[in-house]
């Protein structure tokens, strides 16, 4: 019999890349998502009447199903990689923004008048005041953001084999092997946990400045 | 012909409005599982979050388990217990409960652990046994942030139950399904339509649920 790691040869890949090709279309949504939503927060932060209909949006954009989303988005971008990353970065969009506009908002007053006595103009005091403050907070939304998105790539499996691992959640019906869904959501999950602990990491190196007590959370 | 289109084309036409495949039937099944999963979620939920959050003890594994529940795929889980258990309810219940454990479980466990802890010195101070202290003075403290754990799960619930028409199930699902093997997009949209007004209906009842429960003094303060 064959191997818990060989896979057929209909997937076209092996698992090692399978396991690549989840993580890129797991992780570049989660980065494009960061990306547009550190402005739109800044914007929330600044004018704080666009908040309220920013996070209706996004609410009623997360509660669309990934599989609605990924069959509408059919008609656009074709049965591609595409079509799975845009949903995904949507929903990642839904957790960072109100992570970090709570995460900005939560520097002291006090901290900000001192940046301005120093002299920081508003972008400096962005960058380097108002940005290392709100990282725990960020890291947080983005840590829900990533995990979510490495489990919910295996949906795309039902538009035309996009799902990466997911795809091996249909050889494992057709063939009936069902070790190949056993590998499938096991591979999944400790991918979700270790992304999960690389970010717990890049928090703690970010912020030195942070009590290492009840480091966990 | 664009989403909207689509939306309308769907909901104009009387025959998605009867019979065995109407919307009210398909309507009424997606609330029925949904309802019955975050039940049960509950159930696991929120009883090991109160104690927990009530001794302060266990947040670690707590926060390892949400991320290993967040982790599993719930299609991928869905197709493994079909795999194993054959078709059913059950399949469809255990990621649907394996999803919303989490949010309630770190909420509820956060909300209980970050109540103000000089009403509570005071309640035990006034003689109150455990039981009391946690039911009556950590709860209704606790309340609004549970509720919001919960909240967030039965959005997550409402939105994945879809897959329940994957394996031969009912639901807003079996349009979605159904649509894209019959690339019959105003299906699909209509599905996907549905399932955001019902998310938006949950978000309702959950605000007029806390505003008739969550005393005027905690939300005052929240």
């Amino acid at each position: 019999m064959s191997g818990f790691f060989d896979l057929p040869s209909d997937l076209q890949h092996s698992y090692l890349g399978l396991v690549g090709l989840h993580l890129r279309e797991a992780l570049l949504p989660v980065l494009a998502g960061l990306i547009v939503s550190l402005p739109v927060a800044q914007l929330c932060v600044r004018f704080r009447w666009i908040y309220p209909p920013v996070l209706g949006v996004t609410t009623v954009l997360y509660a669309i199903p990934s599989l609605a989303f990924f069959v509408v988005l059919i008609d656009y971008f074709g049965q591609s990689e595409t079509t799975v990353m845009v949903p995904l970065a949507l929903y990642s969009l839904v957790v960072l923004v109100p992570a970090i506009v709570d995460g900005v908002r939560s520097v002291p007053p006090e901290t900000l008048a001192a940046a301005q006595a120093m002299g920081f103009g508003p972008v400096r005091r962005y960058l380097q005041v108002q940005l290392p403050i709100a990282v725990p907070a960020i890291i947080a939304g983005l840590r829900v953001a990533t995990v979510s998105s490495i489990s919910l790539v295996s949906v795309g499996m039902l538009i035309g084999n996009q799902g990466a691992l997911g795809n091996m959640l249909y050889d494992a019906q057709t063939y009936e092997r069902s070790a190949l869904a056993v590998n499938s959501v096991l591979t999944i999950g400790v991918l979700g946990v270790l992304a999960d602990g690389v970010l717990v990491l890049v928090r703690l190196l970010l912020t030195p400045w942070m009590p290492r007590k009840g480091a966990g959370r | 012909m664009n989403v909207l289109d689509f939306a309308r084309a769907f909901f104009s036409d009387g025959a998605h409005w009867h019979g065995y495949d109407g919307i009210p039937t398909r309507f009424a099944e997606h609330v029925g599982y949904s309802l019955e999963a975050l039940v049960i979620a509950a159930a696991i939920g929120l009883p090991v979050g109160l104690v927990t959050g009530h001794y302060g003890r266990g947040g670690n594994t707590l926060a390892l388990i949400a991320t290993a529940g967040r982790a599993l795929p719930s299609f991928g889980l869905l197709v493994l217990m079909v795999i194993w258990l054959g078709l059913g309810m059950l399949p469809v219940m255990i990621p649907l409960v394996v999803l919303a454990v989490p949010p309630i479980l770190v909420t509820t466990y956060e909300a209980v652990r970050s109540v103000d802890p000089s009403p509570v010195d005071a309640a035990r101070g006034m003689g109150m046994p455990e039981a009391r202290v946690l039911f009556q003075v950590e709860l209704p403290v606790a309340l609004p942030l549970i509720y919001s754990g919960l909240r967030t799960a039965a959005i997550q619930i409402v939105s994945t139950a879809t897959i329940a028409a994957y394996v031969s199930l009912g639901g807003i699902g079996r349009y979605i399904i159904d649509g894209l093997y019959q690339k019959d997009y105003e299906k699909v949209v209509g599905g996907a339509t549905l399932v955001a007004a019902l998310a938006l209906v949950t978000l309702a009842v959950f605000w007029a649920v806390s505003r008739l429960t969550v005393s005027p003094g905690v939300r005052r303060s929240g």
